[in-house]
């Protein structure tokens, strides 16, 4: 039998992100824990970046998609410790590379590698020869690539 | 009110950050190419994020019932505590890259201090900026490089830039009597410990873009008691215009 417990993470888990909809909180790490307390589905959410503003509309889905499975449902932002892209399932970063964004490295965030590149694989042809564009892109956790083999840009998940 | 003094020295750095956060947006729709429009408004997003969190975890403690909202729309200009750096005028890009600099170069070793603070509020938004502080020094950082070591004119407008921005450096370093006692409660990272790491950030980007940190021997300060430039009441004139014209308007 499946627990209520299970039920409403199932409910939660599922509801995708709202700018890259082709992963779901879950895939993305984002969603740590559901837990039913005193009859109330608990759902603890993490931001990714301090002003994203897709934060609210996650939180407000998630509710939302609880609600629908028969649970009270409140939300909880949990800040500690901070979400990192190391959280993003091997799911989840296959299903970005297949939508066309890059999934996030490891160790590219030194604030002292100026002008550092690091090896970003294109999402489309799998060529290690990519330049950065800029390291801001069209939401705040990507950056802006392109691919000198299959000229194509394109985004990448920034690693934080 | 539990802790009067935490809650103005989180007033001090949430001003710091919405005042810093306009002034980027500012450039947006002006900035000198569109990966830079991009790239501002971005780190404007930081720091209006960290900036609420800020404001909230405020008005959690001083617990009579204001929102973020009305910390950040119903003060007047002496009522806001941020430093005079981020309150000037964006200039040209060269200064607002400068001063960009200047300030994540000091917010980031805050950060890091502060994940050791007794608070786990506190920790938390900390370890959410310091990440996004390590983007904003290289991004800046690379600029900084890029103008001061560029062509004859960007040299000249960087160096106008140091000019104008050396002045408000020592100001970062500065305590209020609130963010002292914050920092003596263990809450919140001293300030003036933080100068050789500071320098430790900018020295080597200086160096690359052949610019020097002048001696500043009469730095203006001012911010943590209220006393503003002129330029603070136009910022706030815009910012708080909508909140002063329709009170309690919401999205």
């Amino acid at each position: 039998m499946v627990s209520a417990q299970e039920k409403a993470w199932a409910a939660a888990a599922a509801v995708p992100d709202p700018e890259i909809p082709c992963v779901t909180v879950a895939d993305l790490g984002i969603l740590r824990e559901v837990v039913i307390e005193d009859g109330v589905a608990v759902a603890r959410v993490s931001p990714t970046y301090s002003g994203c503003p897709a934060t609210s509309f996650i939180e407000a889905a998630i509710g939302e998609a609880l609600r629908r499975a028969g649970f009270e449902a409140r939300i909880e932002r949990v800040m500690s410790p901070p979400w990192t892209t190391d959280w993003i399932t091997e799911e989840g970063r296959e299903k970005l590379r297949a939508y066309g964004i890059a999934p996030p490295a490891e160790g590219s965030n030194a604030k002292r590698a100026l002008f550092g590149e690091t090896t970003v694989a294109c999402p489309r042809c799998g060529a290690t020869d990519t330049e950065k564009i800029s390291e801001f892109g069209s939401t705040p956790c990507k950056a802006q690539y392109r691919c000198r083999a299959c000229c194509e840009p394109f985004d990448h998940f920034k690693c934080i | 009110m539990k802790d009067e003094n935490l809650f103005n020295a989180l007033i001090e750095l949430a001003d710091d950050h919405s005042i810093l956060c306009h002034r980027l947006g500012e450039w947006c729709g002006h900035a000198p190419i569109l990966e830079e429009d991009l790239a501002l408004t971005n780190m404007a997003l930081d720091l209006i994020g960290t900036a609420r969190n800020l404001y909230t975890y405020a008005a959690e403690i001083e617990g009579r019932g204001r929102s973020e909202d009305d910390l950040a729309y119903l003060r007047n200009e002496r009522q806001f505590r941020n430093l005079l750096m981020v309150e000037r005028p964006n200039g040209d890009f060269a200064h607002t890259m400068l001063r960009q600099l200047f300030f994540a170069a000091f917010m980031e070793p805050y950060w890091q201090a502060a994940l050791e603070s007794r608070d786990e509020t506190l920790r938390g938004i900390a370890g959410k900026a310091l990440k996004e502080m390590g983007y904003h020094i290289r991004h800046a950082g690379e600029w900084v490089i890029r103008l001061g070591d560029g062509t004859e004119e960007s040299a000249e407008r960087m160096q106008a830039a140091m000019e104008a921005l050396h002045i408000y450096v020592d100001e970062l370093f500065h305590s209020s009597p609130a963010a002292e006692a914050a920092a003596k409660a263990g809450l919140l990272p001293e300030r003036g410990a933080l100068r050789t790491a500071w320098l430790e950030n900018i020295t080597p980007i200086l160096a690359e873009a052949r610019l020097e940190l002048p001696e500043a021997p009469n730095p203006q300060i001012g911010g943590r008691a209220g006393l503003h430039g002129e330029d603070l009441g136009h910022i706030l004139c815009e910012m708080q215009y909508l909140q002063r014209s329709h009170p309690g308007a919401t999205w």
